[in-house]
C-alpha cells in the first residue's frame, strides 16, 4: 500500500479521535446546561449550535476562515502573540470536523437528558444528592444511549467531513489531505485507480467502525 | 469517574502524536497554492525544485476561487497560481500579492466534448441547439474559470438563450469531465489539458477559436507577507524557465506567448 494512503488513512483516524474527544468533553456539558438549565436565549445557544449541521460546509469553513485566518478576528490575535496560525495544519482539520459534528451530539444528548424521568431525578435531589452528584450518578448514567449515539454519529461525520476542512486545512499532501481530501485530490487529477481504492477504504473503514461501535453499544447498553 | 479517566488518557495519548507533526516543517519550505488542473505539472516541478534548491516544496490544490478565499483570509501561502485571471485580480485589488512578482506561466484551451461511445452527429458549438442534445455539463460560472470561459464561447456563437436549459452546472471542471466519461450528459465543455485523463471515455469534437473566449492564460505570483520571498522567486522564475515549461507541456499546457 502507498505511503500516502496509508497517511490519510492515519490522518483521518486520529483527527476524527481528537475531535470526538473535544466533543465528548464540551458537547456534554453544553447539551446539559440546554436540557436542564432555564436561561435567556437557551433556545437561541441551541441554534448556533445547531447552524454547522444546516449550512453548506463550505459556508462553515468560509466562517472558520474569517475568525481564525490570520487576518480573522480572532486568528489575528494568535498570529500577533505566537507568530503561529491554525490554517493549513492538521489542527485546522480538528477544529473543522469538531464544529461540524458538535451538533450531532447537542442534539442526541439533550433529547437523552430531557426524556429521563424527572421523578427519578427530584428523588436524587430529596435523597440529599447535591446537583453535580445528580447529573453524574443519575441523569448522564441514564441518559447513556443518546451520549453514545451522539458519540458515534459524531466520529462518522468528523470521518466524512470535507468541505470546512478542505477550506481551513487547505488540501497539502502529507500535511492535512485527509482520506475524503485525498480522494478529492486523486479523482481532480485523473488519477481514477487510486481514488477508487481509496473510495473503497473509506467505505470499509466507516462501515467497520459503524458495526463494531453498534455492537459494543448493545453490550454496554 | 473511572471513564473519564480513561478518556483523558487517550487524549494525552494524541497529543503526544502531535510533535511528529509539528517538527516535520522545521526545514526549510515554501506553500504553493495551485489550481487543481495543475496538480500533476506542478508536482513533477516542486520534486525539480526541491532537488535544486534544498527548499521543501508543499501544494495546496483546490478550486482558483476557493484559493482565492483561503488567501484573502489570511492562510500561510507563499505562491498563487491561479486558473484565471480574476483570482489573481481580487487578491491584487486586496494588495495580498507582490504585482512585480506576476506573470502568465501557462495558456490552455476550450473544448466541446462527447462520451467516447455517443452516436451523434456533433460537429460544432452551434450543434449543441439540436434536440438530440438533453444536458451539457460546464463547470458553475460563478466559481468555476472554465464554466466562465464555455459560457464565453456560448455567447460567442449565440446559443446561450436557447441551450440555457440544458446546462448543469459542475462545481469543477474535472466533474463535468467526469460526467461525460460517464455517459450522464450529452455534451461538456472542459479544458484541453483535462481530456488526456480521460482519453478512452470521451471524444474530442471541436476546440473553441481562440476570439471565442477571453485567453486562458494561468497567471502566477508571489503572496504578500511572505517569510521566504526568496525561495517563493525562485520557484515561480523555475515554473518560467524552459526546464518548466517542458514538464508544462508534457501535461498539455501550451506556454503563455
Amino acid at each position: 500500500m502507498d505511503d500516502s494512503v496509508l497517511f490519510s488513512v492515519r490522518l483521518s483516524l486520529q483527527v476524527a479521535s481528537v475531535s470526538t474527544a473535544l466533543i465528548m468533553l464540551t458537547g456534554i456539558p453544553i447539551a446539559y446546561f440546554i436540557a436542564r438549565r432555564k436561561f435567556k436565549g437557551r433556545e437561541l445557544l441551541d441554534v448556533f449550535c445547531t447552524m454547522p449541521l444546516v449550512l453548506p460546509p463550505t459556508v462553515t469553513g468560509y466562517y472558520l476562515i474569517v475568525l481564525f485566518g490570520r487576518n480573522g478576528l480572532i486568528g489575528r490575535f494568535i498570529y500577533e502573540w505566537t507568530g503561529w496560525t491554525i490554517m493549513f495544519t492538521w489542527y485546522a482539520a480538528v477544529l473543522a470536523s469538531y464544529i461540524v459534528a458538535l451538533p450531532l451530539m447537542i442534539k442526541t444528548t439533550r433529547a437523552a437528558i430531557e426524556s429521563v424521568d424527572k421523578n427519578l431525578i427530584n428523588a436524587s435531589y430529596t435523597l440529599g444528592h447535591s446537583d453535580f452528584d445528580t447529573a453524574l450518578k443519575v441523569i448522564l448514567p441514564l441518559a447513556k444511549r443518546g451520549i453514545i449515539a451522539g458519540t458515534v454519529l459524531s466520529f462518522a461525520r468528523a470521518m466524512g467531513e470535507f468541505g470546512a476542512t478542505l477550506m481551513l486545512a487547505g488540501n497539502l499532501p502529507g500535511r492535512t489531505d485527509t482520506m475524503p481530501i485525498a480522494i478529492y485530490s486523486l479523482a481532480g487529477s485523473g488519477e481514477g485507480t487510486k481514488a477508487q481504492f481509496m473510495v473503497l477504504m473509506m467505505t470499509v473503514i466507516s462501515g467497520g467502525f459503524l458495526y463494531f461501535a453498534n455492537k459494543y453499544a448493545k453490550r454496554i447498553i | 469517574m473511572k471513564k473519564l479517566g480513561r478518556l483523558c488518557l487517550f487524549i494525552a495519548f494524541l497529543c503526544m502524536a502531535v510533535p511528529l507533526f509539528a517538527f516535520a516543517g522545521s526545514t526549510k519550505e515554501i506553500t504553493v497554492s495551485a489550481a487543481i488542473s495543475l496538480k500533476n505539472a506542478f508536482e513533477e516541478i516542486g520534486t525539480v525544485y526541491e532537488s535544486q534548491y534544498g527548499t521543501k516544496c508543499i501544494f495546496n490544490f483546490g478550486g482558483s476561487g476557493d484559493l482565492e478565499k483561503q488567501i484573502a483570509g489570511g492562510a500561510p501561502v507563499d505562491v498563487f497560481a491561479s486558473a484565471a485571471q480574476k483570482d489573481m485580480d481580487e487578491l491584487g485589488k486586496l494588495g495580498l500579492i507582490v504585482n512585480a512578482t506576476r506573470a502568465d506561466f501557462a495558456a490552455n484551451s476550450i473544448v466541446l466534448i462527447v462520451p467516447a461511445g455517443a452516436k451523434t452527429s456533433l460537429t460544432s458549438f452551434e450543434g449543441l441547439g439540436a434536440t438530440e442534445i438533453k444536458k451539457i455539463a460546464i463547470g458553475n460560472p460563478k466559481t468555476v474559470p472554465a464554466g466562465r470561459y464555455a459560457e464565453e464561447v456560448f455567447r460567442f456563437y449565440k446559443i446561450l438563450p436557447s441551450i440555457k436549459d440544458k446546462l448543469i452546472y459542475t462545481e469543477n471542471v474535472r466533474a463535468a469531465l467526469d460526467y461525460v466519461a460517464r455517459d450522464e450528459v450529452d455534451a461538456g465543455v472542459v479544458y484541453t489539458t483535462d481530456t488526456a485523463t480521460r482519453s478512452n471515455e470521451i471524444k474530442v469534437i471541436v476546440t473553441a477559436p481562440e476570439a471565442s473566449h477571453k485567453p486562458v492564460v494561468y497567471p502566477i505570483a508571489v503572496i504578500k507577507g511572505t517569510k521566504s520571498e526568496k525561495d517563493a522567486k525562485a520557484f515561480i522564475s523555475l515554473v518560467l524557465s524552459e526546464e518548466g515549461k517542458k514538464i508544462l507541456q508534457k501535461y498539455g499546457f501550451k506556454s503563455n506567448k
